[in-house]
């Protein structure tokens, strides 16, 4: 089976188009600037509920198109992303300033498209942003980053703020931004795996794997049952190590000092775990196109797993009796269902704000329809409740694992070689990650990758983040943060 | 309501002796960089050379017009896959990960150049550090997995605070600039300016295989080919990304608290 229907329509159709696939109930999930020979096309890629194919609705982009961020709000930071690397002008963009290209920088040509023989490289540095101005006396502004303190990613973000009160809340990302999707382009698809699996550190596995099942969907490729299964076990280990890593910065914004330090020792625990799995803390250079590169030991899991499992539920079971720890969590960074669909929340925050989406069970891969998982659903839409579904997904991923190490057969563990190869093959690929979804989408040319189009499961969440600051308190910042779990590197790319 | 001093108290101790004794250094199992024997290479043999992703070998013509690989440790993010395509014994797994180096030199493993003196490692570090040093951590475009590593620094298993060394909010109060990541174009601003503000004397220290070469990322329009073209270094961690026990052993290594194990790519058990 595919998982892609394709649909053309014409700019001047667009919005209506748009229109018509959100009375169906459809989501978009993302969009991106594709070239089909010197011809630039934007693609949506649109949800169209579980099991269906995606849609993949392409459009042939002019020099100006329509906008749809305003009737899909959570396009507009891929709209940007397009303007910011191609010469396209998405009119009516409520937010037309630079996003992935910061203010200051300059591009020597456009990094997809295949006419420019122009040497194409970033220059210049980063300038003060343009922000919002804000209309109200005694405002203060507050710039906190690019580089902050402690061990913590690069991102700049700006407060407007009055006494405790954030009246308005920017996060400037992207400086981070490494070309990643440009640098896949002629690659081998096979050799595409390193890159993807460093895309994002702690998202090692549902990147990789969501490369690899883009390229073996436009191959055509089957991977053997032992393979697969192996599969949801890795996915599931990033899945542990992710959520305790999360209970632990969730401690530590709460001023629980000993939570985090439990916190702390289990993730690293569980970072040993993978090692004596795989070789690699984060899982890596294990996957391969059509399959892993070598088979698992996957027997030693049962007995080491069962000690984490119990501290960790141990853990959790303490946290939740936590008086001081609830009081900060309860009604903090607020995220209404109907925000949280139309900007585009995904994973645990779209769970903790009762929206039931998950990739494993709506539109299953690698055998997790074999694997029996409730959906951690909450409708709280705070910061307890993401913590909540986090700390239901963290336990469950131990029963994932039981489940898949149950149904393990001995067998092969890569597919065969394709015999023949299409001159022009697309492929999809996605996974759920600790954070929520994350896309891949490929397009396979002669044997070599022509465009990858990666989606990871932060970008879409940063999107949805400011929302729950702006009229939040200064004081409940850090917790709200720690509470979204997001990366930067793997929204930045 | 939860007594979390209690809990505490009652889980014990939990942080390892390592590197002071013992030799729980949490590596176990863990597949190091592969090690590279030359001598033991097919004639002609290229494979290597076609395979690995990041270009770390490369062929070099000797004295005798004889064509020979050198492998760069400082380009290899330790992948293993020259390991399985290496038709000899030449290239072998290992589990050797702690690899700082005072010498960009001694990451690379080169068959004319093993007998080299390697003079420059000679500290260059007043002993006053070695107390207490303190590091401010900057991402120049990092994947995230080094921050993991360097967070993984202060939990109770490596509990980095007991060897007096500290990560510190400010560059105004840093001894030493960590750098992550390939130094993307739109972090060389923000990166210099960090550097510019810390009080001298002041080292640097590139952490992970991105900031010493750029590779994986040394390529395209917004790669980084790494910290030596912007800031001079003192110490090359590499690893993708080094584990914790690695960047400790580079953190003990700038103060001289710990031997340096590789020498023109060789290493010491």
């Amino acid at each position: 089976m595919g998982t892609l229907v394709k649909v053309q329509v014409a700019a001047s159709q667009l919005l209506n188009e748009a229109r018509s696939l959100l009375q169906e109930g459809y989501r978009f999930q993302m969009a991106y600037l594709r070239y089909m020979g010197p011809v630039p096309e934007i693609v949506y890629l649109v949800d169209r509920g579980p099991n269906f194919e995606f849609l993949e609705l392409t459009v042939r982009a002019e020099t100006e198109l329509p906008s749809l961020s305003d009737l899909v709000p959570l396009l507009s930071w891929y709209e940007r992303e397009i303007m910011d690397l191609s010469d396209i002008i998405f009119t009516g963009n409520p937010e037309p300033f630079p996003l992935v290209l910061l203010e200051g920088m300059a591009l020597t040509s456009l990094p997809f498209d295949p006419t420019s023989k122009e040497i194409l490289q970033l220059f210049g540095d980063t300038t003060p942003p343009q922000l919002p101005e804000v209309l109200a006396t005694q405002v203060q502004d507050l710039f906190w980053g690019p580089i902050r303190g402690d061990v913590l990613e690069t991102g700049e973000f700006h407060f407007a703020y009055i006494g405790e009160e954030i009246l308005h809340y920017t996060p400037r990302l992207f400086y981070k931004h490494r070309g990643i999707e440009q640098d896949l382009q002629q690659q081998d698809p096979e050799s595409g795996v390193i890159l993807a699996e460093r895309v994002s550190g702690v998202g090692t596995i549902c990147h990789g794997l969501a490369y690899c099942l883009a390229v073996e969907d436009a191959l055509r490729l089957d991977v053997p049952r032992r393979a697969q299964l192996l599969r949801v076990i890795l996915a599931e280990m990033e899945r542990i190590y992710n959520n305790l890593h999360f209970f632990s910065m969730l401690s530590k914004t709460t001023t629980l000092k000993v939570g985090e330090a439990f916190g702390a020792l289990l993730e690293e625990r569980a970072k040993q775990i993978n090692a004596q799995l795989t070789g690699h803390r984060f899982l890596r250079n294990v996957l391969a196109v059509g399959g892993l590169r070598r088979d698992l030991n996957a027997d030693i899991l049962p007995t080491i797993l069962s000690n984490l499992q119990r501290d960790a539920i141990d853990y959790l079971d303490s946290l939740s009796v936590t008086q001081s720890y609830l009081d900060r969590l309860i009604g903090t960074g607020p995220l209404p269902a109907d925000v949280a669909f139309d900007f585009g929340a995904t994973g645990p925050v779209a769970h903790g704000s009762g929206i039931k989406r998950d990739l494993r069970v709506h539109h299953p891969y690698s055998m997790y329809e074999r694997l029996s998982l409730e959906i951690p659903v909450r409708t709280g839409g705070d910061a307890l409740a993401r913590s909540q579904v986090r700390g239901e997904a963290l336990i469950s991923a131990f029963d994932l694992i039981r489940q898949a190490t149950e149904l393990l057969e001995p067998g092969e563990i890569a597919a065969a070689s394709p015999t023949s190869q299409p001159e022009l093959a697309d492929g999809l690929g996605w996974t759920e990650g600790p954070r929520g979804s994350c896309f891949y989408a490929v397009r396979i040319r002669n044997g070599l990758l022509e465009r990858v189009k990666i989606k990871s499961a932060s970008f879409s969440n940063w999107k949805v983040f400011p929302l729950t600051v702006h009229s939040s308190n200064m004081m409940d910042y850090a917790i709200n943060e720690a509470s979204f779990g997001l990366t930067i590197a793997g929204a930045d790319r | 309501m939860k007594n979390w001093t209690l809990k505490g108290l009652a889980a014990g101790k939990a942080t390892t002796k390592w590197p002071a004794s013992g030799e729980n250094d949490g590596q176990d199992k863990l597949l190091g960089f592969p090690t590279f024997h030359p001598q033991d290479c097919r004639p002609a043999c290229r494979e290597c050379i076609l395979k690995c992703p990041t270009r770390a070998f490369s062929t070099k013509t000797g004295v005798d017009d004889e064509e020979s690989v050198a492998l760069d440790y400082g380009r290899c993010i330790n992948c293993q896959i020259c390991v399985a395509s290496c038709p000899t014994t030449a290239l072998q797994s290992s589990s050797n990960l702690t690899f700082a180096s005072k010498s960009r030199q001694d990451l690379v493993v080169d068959e004319g150049a093993n007998s080299r003196e390697n003079d420059e490692l000679q500290s260059r570090v007043s002993s006053i550090f070695k107390g207490s040093l303190h590091v401010r951590h900057v991402d120049a475009g990092s994947c995230n997995g080094c921050e993991s590593e360097l967070q993984a620094l202060s939990n109770p298993f490596y509990n980095l605070h007991r060897l007096g060394i500290f990560f510190t909010p400010s560059p105004r109060f840093a001894d030493v600039l960590l750098v992550t990541g390939p130094v993307v174009p739109q972090m060389k601003g923000p990166l210099l300016r960090t550097y510019e503000a810390m009080p001298r004397p002041r080292f640097v220290i590139a952490g992970g295989t991105c900031p010493i070469s750029g590779a994986p990322f040394d390529m395209g329009y917004s790669g980084g080919s790494g910290l030596e073209i912007h800031l001079p270094v003192d110490i090359f961690i590499p690893g993708c990304p080094p584990t914790p026990a690695a960047f400790i052993h580079g953190l003990l290594l700038l103060t001289d608290r710990i031997n340096q194990r590789l020498h023109g790519g060789g290493y010491e058990q």
